[in-house]
């Protein structure tokens, strides 16, 4: 079912003008309240009046992470404090998280996105959906919550942490739907399957995102639970989840073009690619009030096909993400920084030892591991002092990136020595 | 008498231990006493060597993190209750026992090797 027939059926015609008439309001709005935008478009000698339809964007500066940072934790909103209604947050590159503010339009403009993303999973007003995110902070559970219920569906906000409680409500509450990561939802099957439980499930969909995913999981999740399983997308820093979903022919996951404006873009000149090329998904929060972002570049490489969908829709899918063109690594579903890990190892520590994270998934659960090397100023002859210094670096890094690692202590030499961040990390999983 | 030992971070993995004394044996010293301390993942070599700046010299341009450390060393007398004895006044001086470990030294007697949390006053307090 298509929840909004009028919007997400456009012609691209259609698509276009909307969009242009959205941007040049909104860089209206950026120039006259937003102090930061206004300086850097006065840097690039642009004005308003200078944008009058999409193909102007490219006159307009870019805003990534580092900005959102500098300006923490309200310097980008773009209305009163008093029209705020809500904040999310996510871990930024080092201490402080990326705060991101929500009027009470944001939260409706959030809700009727994640609505039509479920509808687009098949859900309906008469689904019981079990959210399975974390509520708080975090985008994800609050998102899929609001959206479920704009959908009219009976939401049971289960959060995370509790997988026994899960099943047995999922079993006894007959829940059709689920929002949740889909490592987790596998590690749920596995619960299930052990308890020999899978026949009393009554589930039917599944929409999973938060971490990259690959088509082999998505068969997996939906032999082993009976179910079809469906990709949302989103980031904090333009909404949370929802910001763009696939369809039943899994043909790139739609973003709701009358709401965000994607562009892809080559990382290294920042020029706009052409349709269909591979670059980094930049996108514009054409509606968004509270804290809209420009041309905000999110550092996953994929690309964009335009041109109607089979199921009818006529909105732009992302493509299979192919990385990042930064070295951020998304761990259960939890962005982490190499620079976070290096942050807490010297709070600990002094200064940074050489260390190395290796992530990979096993049995569907990722594993992040921190190898540190023992220097003679941190060493000792005792072992408790070496355990303690063990146990001091898994809290620091606990604190400051939001979860657990796995904190070794190796020999000098034992790990790669090199220039670049890149060879701190191996990512063996197989995600793309 | 207080003396030197010398400790070496090891990963608890096959070779390790080999790779350490071929560096100590390459350096001419030579190892009196030795105590292995293990975790899951990693052990502490705790050597008592005669000439332990040199081996720790050694070790270091091999890329061995170790350090040297202050121990009790104590010539056990060969009759029961020795030990014992020895103990109580360490912990009555209130003086805390990290780890401990012998040796053999001449005819039937033994060295124990005692690290404290305060050697000197260990020290005193056997007399």
């Amino acid at each position: 079912m298509i929840w909004n027939e009028t919007k997400e059926c456009m012609s691209r015609d259609e698509i276009t003008t909307l969009q242009g008439k959205r941007l040049h309001k909104l860089v209206d709005r950026l120039y006259h309240n937003v102090e930061f935008y206004r300086k850097k478009m006065q840097e690039s000698g642009v004005e308003p009046g200078d944008i009058r339809g999409i193909e102007d964007i490219t006159k307009l500066p870019f805003t990534t992470y580092e900005d959102l940072r500098n300006n923490y934790p309200y310097g980008l909103t773009a209305v009163p404090r008093s029209e705020i209604v809500r904040v999310q947050a996510s871990s930024g590159t080092t201490g402080k998280p990326k705060v991101l503010c929500y009027t009470r339009r944001d939260i409706e403009i959030w809700s009727e996105c994640v609505a039509r993303a479920m509808s687009m999973a098949g859900i309906t007003r008469d689904d019981i959906i079990q959210v399975g995110y974390g509520y708080g902070l975090f985008t994800g559970g609050l998102g899929a919550h609001y959206g479920a219920e704009n959908l009219g569906a009976m939401v049971i906000p289960m959060s995370t942490g509790n997988t026994k409680k899960l099943i047995d409500m999922m079993i006894d509450c007959e829940v059709t739907a689920i929002a949740c990561t889909p490592s987790y939802l596998l590690h749920v099957a596995e619960a299930l399957e052990e308890q020999g439980l899978v026949d009393r499930i009554k589930l039917k969909y599944a929409v999973c995102g938060a971490e990259p995913w690959t088509d082999a999981m998505r068969a997996q999740i939906e032999k082993r639970l009976g179910i079809k399983a469906y990709d949302i997308y989103g980031l904090t820093e333009i909404m949370g989840p929802g910001v763009a979903c696939d369809c039943r022919f899994h043909k790139g996951l739609h973003i709701y073009e009358d709401h965000f404006l994607p562009e892809i873009i080559d990382p290294d000149t920042l020029e706009q690619k052409a349709h269909g090329e591979l670059g980094e998904l930049c996108i514009t929060t054409l509606t968004k009030e509270g804290m809209p972002l420009l041309r905000y570049r999110t550092r996953d490489l994929t690309s964009l096909e335009y041109g109607q969908c089979e199921c009818g829709r006529t909105m732009a899918r992302i493509q299979r993400f192919r990385g990042r063109s930064d070295d951020m690594l998304v761990i259960r579903g939890v962005n982490v920084f190499p620079s976070q890990v290096e942050h807490a190892l010297l709070t600990v520590a002094g200064t940074t030892p050489n260390y190395f994270i290796t992530v990979d998934r096993i049995n569907n659960n990722d594993t992040f591991d921190v190898a540190i090397e023992v220097e003679e100023r941190f060493f000792s002859d005792e072992v408790k002092k070496l355990e303690k210094l063990r146990a001091d670096v898994e809290s620091a890094i606990h604190q400051t990136v939001g979860i657990k690692a796995k904190v070794k202590l190796v020999e000098p030499n034992a790990l790669p020595h090199s220039e670049g961040k890149t060879k701190h990390v191996e990512d063996k999983r197989k995600l793309s | 008498m207080i003396i030197k030992q010398l400790s070496i971070f090891l990963e608890n993995r096959p070779g390790t231990l080999d790779a350490a004394l071929g560096v100590i044996k390459d350096a001419g010293v030579n190892i009196s006493a030795l105590s292995l301390a293990d975790t899951s993942e990693f052990g502490l070599l705790r050597i008592i060597v005669d000439r332990p700046d040199d081996a720790k010299q050694a070790l270091r341009s091999a890329g061995y993190t170790s350090s040297i450390n202050e121990v009790l060393s104590v010539e056990l007398q060969h009759e029961v209750g020795y030990l014992s004895g020895i103990v109580k006044k360490i912990s009555e001086a209130g003086v805390n026992i990290e780890y401990m470990y012998a040796a053999p030294s001449q005819g039937n007697a033994a060295t124990m090797f005692i690290k404290t949390d305060d050697a000197a006053k260990a020290e005193a307090a056997i007399g």
